[in-house]
């Protein structure tokens, strides 16, 4: 199994491709990092329009590692899933179109121990790609910009966490990004076992994505109740450890506003993935392999 | 015997004396006061409760200079200041006492402090009225109102020890009214919990902010570099 595993990642790392995720992410995140030092007045200003009325801050106290690396993982939504699925959804059917999948079906390891080790490299690309995300994001941010507090800036309501309380936020958050984004990459697997060409596995999970984040995100009541039941609701629960609890408007350090619903987001998601490679499993074990 | 008839006559003495003190001179007493001091840099912990906000306490300095420069640092943090926070010195609102005119309003029932109207002779200026509610004895200010054309109210209580003689509050309470909070949803990205909709819509309405600052030490009269109110801000 730990060979196949190590083929598995030979065959990712070794395609160039795989490149254009790592590269990709690190021009976007450059780019926001520059243009934010270069002139990031404008974004705060944004950031504090609910409260410029009535409060005043100096836009470089604000402007901090911390707080660029919120932003930026706040632009990011959709852009690390998209990559995450250009990959995940190429594991099977990408070897149906190479016309290699008989062969590696033919090999002694079983149908599931082949997919779960197709499965088990995708989610080490994922963690992967996640890891350089958060070297670059948070990393490089401090570099540039300095540690401050964090400032938060929600719909209704402004937090303000203490640096020494925000480093551990980033950790619990990184954790559960990734399990969104295993999520993602699990759909995106899933789909690849059903066709015999990449695009479709990878530009319907695109699609899946952006079709629920606009579902997420609308404000017409209509689709409140089916909010809940959207994978991509429950991928943001990386921001509810930056939620903090607090009394007489005085921060609480190392609370977490609502703990519970956070790790239901990260149950919910889990389970998700497991349905999803479940019904990979399912099908690929039925799977008449022709090519 | 004579000790008490001496010890009477001065208690009368005083009281027909602080009755007869005018507003205007109340005024003066408490400007006297205040006029001992050219600037000052003072340490603190200031403790910010708004609706809308959640924040640390943060350790401040308050840097001070005539007739009216006040900036306020976040030592460890962001320094998130309320605006009209120039209005916690009394002595930036008494700068020119000569452009307002003073008018005697009473007393306060409950503290029985005197109660003294400031209202601008300039009509385009910001103040549109300030009520002091001053101690006629220790001749301070323990609270005060002030109207203002563009930022609203701001009420102001404060408590005095160590530096009363220069008419500098210990603690200071700084109220006001925040305006209406809210950011676009596209904008924010939220996470949704499922626990928040129901109290969301009044945590957008007005409501009154209260900021805290507990002084813990002064420096008067040393000197304060004009830089320092220039660093990265206009004066608030």
């Amino acid at each position: 199994m730990l060979q196949l595993l190590r083929i598995e990642l030979y065959k990712i790392f070794k395609r160039p491709r795989t490149y254009i995720a790592f590269i990709v992410i690190t021009a976007i995140i450059l780019l926001l990092q520059i243009a934010l030092k270069a002139d990031g007045k404008e974004y705060v200003g944004m950031m504090m329009s609910g409260m410029d009325d009535s409060f005043f801050a100096p836009p470089t106290e604000v402007l901090n590692g911390y707080t660029v690396c919120f932003i930026i993982l706040n632009l990011l939504l959709i852009h690390v899933p998209i990559l995450v699925a250009l990959i995940a959804g190429d594991m099977i059917s990408g070897e149906a179109n190479m016309g290699t999948l008989r062969l590696l079906a033919s090999r002694p390891a079983s149908r599931i121990e082949l997919l779960l080790v197709k499965f088990l490299a995708a989610t080490i690309y994922t963690l992967a790609l996640l890891v350089w995300v958060a070297l670059l994001a948070l990393g490089v941010s401090i570099l540039l910009f300095g540690t401050n507090q964090m400032v938060i800036p929600r719909e209704f309501e402004f937090n303000i966490i203490d640096t020494g309380d925000v480093f551990w936020r980033y950790m619990a958050a990184f954790a559960f990004a990734s399990v969104g984004l295993i999520t993602v990459a699990s759909l995106a697997f899933m789909l690849s076992t059903f066709v015999d060409n990449s695009i479709v596995p990878v530009v319907g999970t695109v699609c899946v994505i952006i079709i629920f984040t606009i579902l997420t995100q609308i404000q017409i009541p209509f689709y409140d109740s089916v909010e809940p039941y959207l994978f991509t609701t429950h991928m943001l629960g990386w921001k509810g450890f930056f939620y903090v609890k607090g009394e007489e408007g005085i921060t609480i350090d190392g609370s977490v506003e609502n703990l519970p619903a956070v790790l239901k987001s990260g149950a919910v998601l889990l389970g998700y993935s497991l349905l999803f490679l479940g019904i990979a499993i399912w099908h690929f074990r039925r799977k008449n392999i022709l090519s | 015997m004579k000790r008490c008839v001496v010890f009477l006559l001065m208690m009368v003495f005083v009281q027909l004396n602080l009755k007869a003190q005018t507003a205007e001179e109340l005024i003066l007493k408490v400007k006297a006061k205040l006029d001992k001091v050219n600037d000052y840099e003072a340490k603190g912990k200031m403790k910010m409760n708004i609706t809308f906000i959640k924040a640390p306490i943060a350790t401040i300095k308050v840097y001070y200079k005539k007739p009216d420069q006040l900036r306020i640092n976040n030592e460890k943090g962001i320094s998130l200041i309320p605006k009209g926070s120039v209005n916690i010195n009394i002595g930036a609102i008494l700068s020119d006492a000569g452009s307002y005119d003073i008018i005697d309003a009473g007393k306060e029932d409950k503290t029985n402090f005197r109660i003294v109207r400031l209202l601008p002779k300039d009509e385009n200026s910001n103040v549109v009225l300030s009520t002091f509610y001053i101690d006629a004895e220790q001749g301070l200010v323990r609270k005060a109102k002030t109207t203002t054309r563009d930022n609203g109210s701001y009420e102001l209580e404060m408590a005095y020890g160590k530096y009363a003689e220069f008419g500098l509050p210990d603690k200071v309470v700084f109220s006001f009214n925040t305006k209406d909070y809210k950011l676009p949803k596209g904008v924010t990205f939220d996470y949704d919990d499922g626990s928040k909709k129901v109290t969301d819509k009044d945590k957008t309405k007005n409501r009154k902010g209260r900021v805290e600052i507990v002084y813990s030490a002064f420096v008067i009269n040393k000197g304060i570099p004009d830089s320092i109110f220039s660093q990265g801000s206009s004066k608030r």
